[in-house]
């Protein structure tokens, strides 16, 4: 599912107008895309504000926080968002809406938009003051399987997925464990 | 061959539903020269389509039509249009089902008697005793192959049981192993042995767990006397004027309404779709539903008193390796009192993989709590927690007022407040699946809340008077003569133990009953 996100927007492209040092651990907008230079990938946004589609990933880290899980995971599993506010203007309403009133939130309590609230326990915060609007609920739902269902993202949690192809774990550790 | 019956042939028994206990049913008519025909609502799906995924899995299978929840169970809050996790397909929940195949305690066919007025509970004693019921749950363990009967051996334990059996060790319990599964852990029966794939739940990749779509309907249909029809949804069950059943009304794979005449109709589309049917073939004739003189079709439904309690350790368990539910401690099943609640509860081995841990640990939990319990997903061992919950007579199926499905049948409705019995039944097992974890180092423990329903029961319960109940000891409606049921919607009260071994032995029971009501021309 990467893929997906690798070649969104060519890395030619990308290389040539962002590479800045003091960008490269930060998302950045760039036209109508989103970009790590450190992680080497790019997303164009096709229904949302680039900036939105940024603040969805930095609250999608902040809702389900792993730290052995790079940027890319997040933008995989907010992607459907993006997807689905092409379809149907009404999500597209929801979560620019949505993003809006978080920064309305994050301006007023620390004077920047919400991506750029330093700590997380503030984001937090911020995002427990919304946590029962549809809009939260809309990302957070989406995020359940858009993150963990990732296959991806499986072996970082040791887990190993489909097993009858491989005929299952009789003979591949099914009592293996040592340590009782 | 599996037979192809004509719509007006009215000498059929024709089954609704082909789970445990329609798949069953059918089968043993079959096999003992009756004609019948299953009718199906979900597709056919064999082993090569079982999928090792959880959500192309439930995709693929659950029963997924629209249906609604009220009440004060957490259920209706997270999973507000799933009140329960059952399957669409031929097989039914059979597919789904973890293996695990209990005899109900002798005292639990006498919850009434034996637990005395629980204030708020409609209990009852089942009109039949454990005596009765003991060859049949015997040709039923061989008939499923169950393991720790008949001479075939347990499952060897996985790392999860191994876990398990080492805290039911340090806390003193005495009734602890792998279970009595009706999984092979040999060959049998035509069927390989178990290779401790996982994904118990999403369907048995090797045939090795018993279920009906190839342990049984095959059997049925090489016969000549067994037909099923997939993607046959009843919506209707009619009858003549001196209100005997003549047939069903269902929806064909392309919508198309049919009329399947009958000689006996059973009702096996498990605890919500059943009393469903039944209300939904009210007439002049049953205004309140079909054999629903006593109001008690729909009402005391249970669902078992549930939970789970994982364990993170300090070391790897990779708890989701091998098969799902190879473990039991049986030592708090007793009724014992003095614990605070009537009836006992079964402790079982449980594993989710991520995708379902994250869905189903703590519903609608976000922030580093949650997050950080996930990061320990490789170092967890699970455990269910399965016990007896109070029928009351508030829980349960009702129609939707406004609500349709696509055929214009309203939808059910399923309404449950846990009693006071089953919450002080909850916390004792929470605590003492913490406790069992705790002796062999856990560093965190965590009480999960109840999954959808998997454990349907008593809506159309059995009673020995007619006004306490919809069904007789036999399954057959007390009003109507030659309609039967035959799920675990006839439990009169749930019992600790996982319901398919009795749902088993109660459809091998009544197929000796149709067979000789109706060899008597009784029915």
């Amino acid at each position: 599912m990467s893929q997906a996100i690798h070649g969104a927007i060519g890395r030619r492209g990308f290389l040539a107008g962002t590479a800045s040092a003091a960008a490269a651990t930060a998302i950045l907008v760039s036209g109508g895309a989103i970009l790590k230079p450190s992680e080497a990938w790019g997303y164009e946004v096709k229904a949302l504000k680039p900036g939105t589609m940024r603040t969805l990933v930095r609250m999608a880290r902040d809702i389900y926080p792993h730290d052995r899980l790079a940027d890319r995971f997040y933008v995989v599993a907010v992607k459907p968002q993006d997807e689905a506010a092409a379809k149907d203007p009404a999500i597209r309403n929801l979560l620019e809406n949505g993003v809006a009133t978080l920064d309305a939130a994050a301006k007023s309590k620390h004077g920047t938009p919400f991506v750029e609230v330093g700590w997380e326990a503030d984001r937090v915060r911020l995002l427990r003051g919304m946590e029962t609007d549809p809009f939260f609920q809309k990302v957070r739902g989406g995020l359940v399987t858009g993150l963990y269902n990732n296959q991806e993202v499986w072996p970082l949690f040791g887990y190993e997925g489909e097993s009858a192809s491989k005929g299952g774990y009789l003979e591949r550790g099914f009592d293996d464990i040592e340590w009782l | 061959m599996a037979a192809q019956f004509d719509l007006n042939d009215d000498g059929l028994v024709v089954i609704v539903g082909s789970g445990a206990g329609g798949g069953t049913l059918g089968t043993q008519l079959a096999l003992k020269g009756i004609r019948t025909v299953i009718l199906e609502a979900g597709g056919r799906h064999e082993i090569e389509d079982f999928q090792n995924d959880e959500w192309g899995s439930f995709a693929q299978i659950s029963w997924l039509d629209p249906r609604t929840t009220s009440g004060t169970w957490r259920v209706a809050k997270d999973f507000a249009g799933l009140p329960a996790w059952i399957v669409k397909a031929v097989g039914g929940s059979t597919i789904h089902w973890a293996g695990a195949s209990l005899r109900f305690q002798p005292h639990e066919f006498k919850a009434r008697t034996t637990y005395g007025e629980v204030a708020g509970a409609n209990l009852l004693d089942w009109p039949i005793t454990l005596e009765e019921l003991e060859p049949y749950y015997a040709r039923a363990e061989d008939r499923m192959g169950v393991t720790r009967t008949n001479g075939i051996p347990g499952l060897p334990g996985n790392n999860n049981f191994k876990v398990l059996k080492a805290g039911a060790d340090k806390l003193g319990y005495k009734a602890c192993h792998t279970g009595r599964m009706a999984i092979n852990s040999q060959p049998r029966d035509g069927r390989a042995s178990c290779r401790q794939i996982g994904f118990c739940f999403q369907g048995c990749k090797t045939g090795a767990k018993w279920s009906t779509l190839y342990a049984e309907i095959p059997k049925g249909e090489a016969t000549g006397n067994l037909e099923v029809r997939p993607n046959c949804q009843v919506l209707k069950i009619e009858h003549d004027p001196q209100g005997k059943v003549t047939g069903v009304v269902y929806a064909d794979g392309d919508g198309n309404l049919q009329r399947q005449k009958a000689r006996v109709v059973a009702v096996a589309g498990n605890s919500i779709e059943s009393p469903r049917l039944l209300l939904n073939s009210a007439s002049n004739l049953f205004p309140e539903g079909l054999a629903n003189s006593s109001g008690q079709v729909g009402r005391n439904y249970m669902r078992h008193m549930t939970g789970s309690v994982y364990g993170v350790f300090e070391d790897k368990v990779r708890m989701y390796r091998g098969t799902t539910m190879a473990g039991i401690v049986s030592d708090e099943a007793r009724h014992d009192p003095y614990r605070g609640f009537v009836g006992g509860y079964e402790m079982e081995t449980l594993s989710l993989g991520l995708p379902f841990m994250a869905a189903f640990l703590d519903p609608g939990a976000w922030g580093r709590e949650f997050t950080s319990a996930l990061d320990g997903y490789e170092h967890m061992a699970g455990m269910w927690l399965v016990g007896e919950d109070m029928p009351q007579e508030r829980n349960g199926v009702t129609l939707h007022k406004e609500t349709k499905d696509k055929y214009g049948m309203p939808v059910p409705n399923v309404h449950f407040d846990d009693h006071p019995n089953d919450v002080a039944m909850r916390n004792h097992a929470y605590r003492q699946g913490a406790e069992l974890y705790n002796a062999v180092g856990a560093v965190r423990t965590f009480p999960t809340p109840p999954y959808p329903s998997t454990h349907n029961l008593g809506t159309n319960r059995m009673s020995e008077r007619p006004r306490d109940g919809v069904i007789n000891k036999w399954g057959q409606a007390h009003d109507v003569g030659n309609l039967f049921v035959s799920d675990g919607s006839q439990f009169t009260t749930g019992g600790a133990e996982n319901p398919t071994l009795t749902i088993v032995a109660l459809a091998l029971r009544q197929a000796d009953y149709i067979a000789e009501q109706m060899g008597r021309n009784a029915i």
